[in-house]
């Protein structure tokens, strides 16, 4: 039995779609030759050849227009950010041309922006960001963060099926780290639907709703306090837009705790989103504060010390889940 | 001063929420005119003023749910009892009178501190929470510390409270929702038939045992009856009164079946309360016959088809639903065969009814077609062991079977 990585299970789910659908295109710099710089890609410029997939120039914004160019005339890009904190210079192209396409004139933009987010890998303030919310917050983007190997396939596929943007946000620590058997795999769906949220634990003191890799750190301070007898429920929210607010309801409204818990920096993170609904939405079931675990306000820290302060561990959502417990 | 309560509407009701108020404080009132309407889990009906008088107070506000008994208003003799209104203008100030703003809540008493979430278990389940002691942060009162109390009101109810309810069902519920669901809440009557068949499931050794009856002379008298009873007397006959009839004769000879447990006590009730399930919209009631064996058969006839009536318009008055010692239930009109009902607490037994079929059965060797219908008796083996329950149930059907039109 094979076992399939997170970054296996992102090729593979490329590799079919484009065997599958001769429409898919992939533009990056270093996609082709290189194989790309986390070798997602490689063997695919000998498999799809050059007009399928595109070596770029370091230009972000270029060749984002030029897919979005190829969206319109029928063919469905999936655009590469070798580094997701590049995604930045192509800021306008996806904010003021990709998402507001289909409302201006009714044109769907069937692209995938997909690349490497986060940190943990001692990579810096610039290669180890989590973007996410600059287009959280822009109206006609799909935003899906995948945790598991499963997810990360059947995500892509249906990231790559859908009719409008979707940013893909890879976590490059689990590219390695995470594995499941290729058994496992078959057993899935081999889509896994667009703005669905899944409980990966059942818990009955404190809802934790997270997303990407931080789902371990929820799972792992799971383990610890459960012998405290502190139980968390784990909600993998996978797609961040649309946002599965049912489901986040309904663990809220039985369990009455919540909190929230991201990779990402707070003022104006995913947890304050989050923390807005459950408040306007379950108020009369809430039995506690709202608490967010995320990053501090600053950029990544390249220090390692410095970065592992920064980057919320399972020690972190232990001590504010006996807080809020105990509340 | 007359103090205007909530009333007890039935005996598993501690609770019940003033849904309207019929007259302003300064208001005039009658005895016996509409006063206020309350929704209790049992019931929802208007409630008459209990003395002719002012309305001098109103306690509790519409939406507010209150235990039973609680003085949700006053009724005075004078319109200057109520202090402070000038007399001169008692009923056209449009904002709350003066008199009505100190009763309420005072805005300077702060209760404990909790959360959003306990003071909706505190509301919904009318706890007062200046009661309770909270074991969270500096006193705070937590959803756990209600969910001990709910569980310490509920456990006199129960010989063997055990604690594992409240966390085992839990987890069960846990698993996240599939699929297309649409969720509502529950009325307050689906909440208290639910809570009432569990506790009745845990309180009593339920055992059901059915017999079969020929009920073929009820048919005919019952086809000979009814437009007479229609004509002269305006009542609708249906089946229920003859099996009241009966079960009634055989509680008589069997007084266990007419019986409650109360701790290691035995009661032995000396009046015999019929219930009757009504089903309803939504839930059902069991409104009561009371005395049915001092009733002629066309009272007991009268009592039956008035009070499915008026529990149908929501019009029965508490102590209608109060009291009942045995109950008949009527799983029939469906097409049931028979079913195997719950009991109905404190009592000890309830008996079933199925749908009445004309059946091939077997008559002095002799094939014949009769009305036959399936009785199911569920009751209590702490109490009733099954010996003494087939005893009563021969005696019923026998009583059934033999029917005598002179016992009318």
């Amino acid at each position: 039995m094979t076992e399939v990585t997170y970054l296996e299970a992102i090729r593979q789910a490329m590799w079919e779609e484009m065997e599958r659908d001769p429409r898919v295109i992939l533009l990056g710099e270093d996609v082709g030759l290189y194989g790309g710089a986390f070798k997602v890609t490689a063997g695919f410029l000998e498999k799809f050849g050059k007009d399928r997939i595109i070596d770029t120039p370091i230009s972000e914004e270029g060749y984002t227009g030029v897919a979005i160019g190829a969206a319109f005339n029928g063919l469905r890009p999936i655009v590469e950010f070798q580094f997701i904190d590049f995604i930045a210079n192509a800021f306008n192209m996806i904010t003021n041309f990709a998402a507001k396409s289909r409302y201006r004139w009714g044109a769907g933009v069937p692209i995938v922006m997909r690349g490497p987010s986060g940190g943990g890998v001692r990579a810096g303030p610039f290669h180890s960001q989590n973007p996410e919310m600059h287009f959280v917050h822009t109206p006609g983007i799909k935003v899906v963060a995948p945790a598991t190997v499963a997810d990360a396939r059947g995500l892509m596929k249906a990231a790559i099926r859908d009719e409008d943007p979707v940013l893909y946000l890879e976590h490059k620590k689990l590219y390695r780290h995470v594995k499941a058997s290729s058994a496992d795999l078959e057993s899935q769906e081999d889509v896994v639907p667009i703005g669905k949220a899944i409980v990966r634990r059942v818990g009955e003191d404190i809802a934790v709703v997270t997303y990407s890799a931080m789902l371990y750190v929820a799972l792992e301070a799971a383990e610890i306090l459960a012998k405290e007898g502190i139980e968390l429920e784990v909600i993998d929210l996978r797609s961040l837009v649309p946002l599965d607010k049912e489901l986040i309801l309904a663990s809220v409204r039985r369990v009455n705790k919540v909190m929230i818990l991201h990779e990402d920096t707070r003022t104006g993170g995913m947890a304050g989103e989050i923390a807005a609904i459950v408040a306007e939405e379950a108020f009369d079931d809430l039995d506690g504060p709202i608490v967010r675990v995320t990053a501090p306000d600053t950029p990544v820290p390249y220090a390692a010390a410095l970065e592992d302060a920064f980057i919320p561990r399972a020690e972190d959502v232990v001590r504010a889940a006996r807080r809020l417990a105990a509340y | 001063m007359t103090d205007v309560i909530m009333p007890q509407m039935g005996e598993s009701i501690a609770e019940g929420t003033v849904t309207k108020w019929h007259k302003k404080v300064g208001d005039r009132v009658e005895r016996d005119e509409p006063l206020f309407e309350i929704s209790t889990d049992k019931v929802d009906t208007e409630i008459p003023s209990p003395v002719s008088g002012i309305l001098s107070e109103i306690r509790v506000g519409e939406g507010q749910t209150v235990p039973v008994n609680t003085v949700v208003g006053v009724i005075g003799d004078k319109v200057t009892k109520v202090t402070g209104t000038p007399p001169a203008v008692p009923r056209q100030a449009p904002s709350p009178s003066p008199a009505a703003r100190p009763a309420a809540a005072p805005p300077t008493e702060r209760g404990p501190r909790s959360s959003p979430l306990v003071r909706k278990m505190a509301r919904e389940h009318a706890i007062d929470l200046l009661k309770l002691s909270g074991s969270g942060q500096g006193g705070r009162i937590t959803k756990q510390d209600v969910l001990k109390q709910l569980e310490s009101q509920r456990a006199p109810a129960v010989s063997t409270p055990s604690k594992a309810p409240v966390k085992a069902p839990a987890a069960v519920a846990a698993a996240p929702p599939q699929g297309r669901i649409e969720i509502a809440p529950m009325s307050g009557i689906r909440k208290s038939i639910a809570e009432h068949m569990v506790l009745s499931r845990r309180t009593s050794a339920h055992v059901t045992t059915v017999f079969e009856a020929d009920v073929s002379r009820i048919v005919q008298a019952r086809e000979s009856l009814r437009r007479r009873f229609e004509k002269e007397d305006g009542v609708k006959l249906t089946y229920t009164p003859f099996f009241i009839r009966a079960v009634t004769s055989a509680l008589k000879s069997f007084p266990a079946l007419n019986a409650s447990i109360e701790g290691d006590r035995i009661l032995y009730r000396k009046d015999y309360n019929i219930g009757v399930a009504v089903a309803l919209e939504g839930g059902l009631i069991v409104p009561v016959v009371h005395h049915a064996d001092e009733k002629s058969f066309l009272g007991l006839a009268r009592a039956v088809s008035d009070l499915a009536e008026r529990a149908r318009g929501k019009k029965l008055k508490p102590e209608e639903v109060q009291g009942g010692t045995f109950t008949v239930t009527n799983p029939g009109p469906y097409g049931s065969l028979f079913g195997t009902p719950i009991i109905n607490q404190p009592q000890v037994a309830i008996l079933g009814v199925g749908g009445i079929h004309k059946r091939p059965v077997v008559v002095n060797d002799a094939i014949a077609v009769r009305s036959m219908v399936y009785l199911a008796l569920s009751f209590d083996h702490r109490l009733v062991d099954g010996a003494l329950a087939d005893q009563f149930m021969a005696d019923v059907k026998r009583r059934l079977e033999g029917w005598d039109e002179k016992i009318l």
